[in-house]
This record gives C-alpha cells, sequence and structure tokens, in this order.
C-alpha cells in the first residue's frame, strides 16, 4: 500500500494504492493520526486505485471519524472501486460515510 | 479440487492468502464482488488466528486447505494455538457506536457471517480448526 498526498489551503487528499489489510492499516492510521490533518476543512480519500479493503482499514476510518467530526473536518471517499465498496455496503458503513463518484463531488460538498 | 497451503503468523503473509484463494477459484465464473467476498471473508479469519490466537509469533504457522467442487467453496484453516481461539459471542457490530467510542476493530467476523454460508470454530485433536463454507451459484 502506498500512500501519497497532495494539501491545498483547506483540503487534503491522500491517495491510497493497493491493498488495505491488517498489515499496511498501519500506514493509513499513521498518517491520519497526524494533528495537522485536522486543520483542513476536508479530507479526501482517492480510492480510484484502492483494490482491497479489510476490516482494518475500515477500523482505521471508523476509530477517527468522530475525532473529524468534533474538529469540523468532512471525510470525502471517491472514485470507490464496486468492489471496495461492496465491503462498505455489507456492513452499513455506506450510510454512515461520505461515498461520493467522482473528485468534482467531493470538491463540492 | 484441492489446494493446500501453510504460512507462519505474519500479518504480511495475508496477502499470500489472499492470492491462494483468489488462484483457487480461477476456474470458476465468479464475479469480482463474489471473490472480493470469499478472499476477504478468510483474510479476516486468517488475520484474527494470526493476531488473536496467535499472538503474530511468526514460529508458528497456519494450514490451509481449500476444497472447490459441485459449485461449493470450503475452506480449513488448521493452527495450534495452546488455546481454542473461537471469536466471542457474536453479536452485531453497532456501528454508530463503534464510530462514537473510535473503536479500531470488531467488525471483522460482522463481514465474515454476513459473506459466508457457514462459519465453524471446533478443535481436532491437538489442532483448533477454523471452517468457511459458501456456495457459488
Amino acid at each position: 500500500m502506498k500512500i501519497t498526498q497532495h494539501a491545498s489551503a483547506d483540503t487534503l487528499t491522500l491517495v491510497l494504492d493497493g491493498e488495505l489489510d491488517a498489515s499496511s492499516s498501519v500506514l493509513l492510521d499513521t498518517e491520519l493520526t497526524k494533528p495537522e490533518t485536522l486543520q483542513f476543512q476536508k479530507v479526501l480519500i482517492n480510492c480510484q486505485k484502492l483494490n482491497y479493503i479489510s476490516s482494518a482499514g475500515l477500523g482505521v476510518f471508523i476509530s477517527h471519524l468522530q475525532q473529524f467530526q468534533d474538529a469540523g473536518v468532512k471525510l470525502i471517499f471517491f472514485n470507490m472501486q464496486e468492489k471496495v465498496r461492496n465491503v462498505f455496503e455489507i456492513l452499513g458503513l455506506d450510510t454512515l460515510m461520505t461515498i461520493v463518484p467522482s473528485e468534482t463531488e467531493a470538491t463540492a460538498i | 479440487m484441492k489446494n493446500a497451503l501453510r504460512i507462519s503468523c505474519s500479518r504480511g503473509n495475508l496477502k499470500v492468502v489472499r492470492d491462494f484463494v483468489t488462484d483457487s477459484l480461477l476456474n470458476y465464473d465468479l464475479s469480482a464482488l463474489q471473490l472480493n467476498q470469499i478472499v476477504l471473508a478468510v483474510d479476516e479469519v486468517v488475520a484474527n488466528l494470526i493476531i488473536h490466537a496467535n499472538g503474530e509469533d511468526e514460529s508458528q504457522h497456519l494450514d490451509l486447505a481449500i476444497d472447490v467442487e459441485d459449485q461449493s467453496f470450503g475452506i480449513e484453516i488448521f493452527d495450534n494455538a495452546a488455546s481454542f481461539y473461537k471469536p466471542s459471542s457474536y453479536r452485531e457490530p453497532d456501528l454508530p457506536e463503534f464510530i462514537r467510542q473510535g473503536k479500531k476493530g470488531g467488525v471483522g467476523m460482522a463481514l465474515v457471517n454476513r459473506i459466508m454460508d457457514r462459519v465453524e470454530f471446533t478443535t481436532q485433536g491437538t489442532q483448533n480448526v477454523c471452517r468457511l463454507y459458501k456456495r457459488l451459484d
């Protein structure tokens, strides 16, 4: 799993490349735990190259969501592959997290 | 068709397990979604056994045996952990509460139970065995 990031004044975008499992989810947790993450109004997760997610990856997002909400930071997923979105849907997480088709829509929220 | 794999108890071997399951189902006409679900369910159980049952002790190993026939996928996962590992009594995860608490774990078995048709944790001699089954039609 490779994570790259780019930031504008109010938006941090994390690009996930690869598979998010119990081994690689530590990398994601490290990124989302950085204090500066809470300085942004939006944290966008580009999932175009995210090929797989397990409960470990979901758990990282679940564990940060409340803190983001409390800090007024919107967490938004976009460009998610169907098989990855299906994992969110199995748990009903797609109704608790914001998932949109494109970066344009993510930026517009 | 049967396939077998032995891995040491390291998180780094989860990818090996996923590829093993994927390869065993290559010749079956599954959608990407179906295949991903089965791979995910196995990954979840193996991760639990590596991390919780065997404490990520790389001197320990898991043996996996896949049997795919008559449109049915079955996998047995054997481990030698001293104590019998069984996920604590299953309760539907309260996701809004998990989010409020900032809880990092606890949804893996929910995925396994929703994806697979049958999930069994038993002992067989000195080994612990997890068996997962799913119809492919």
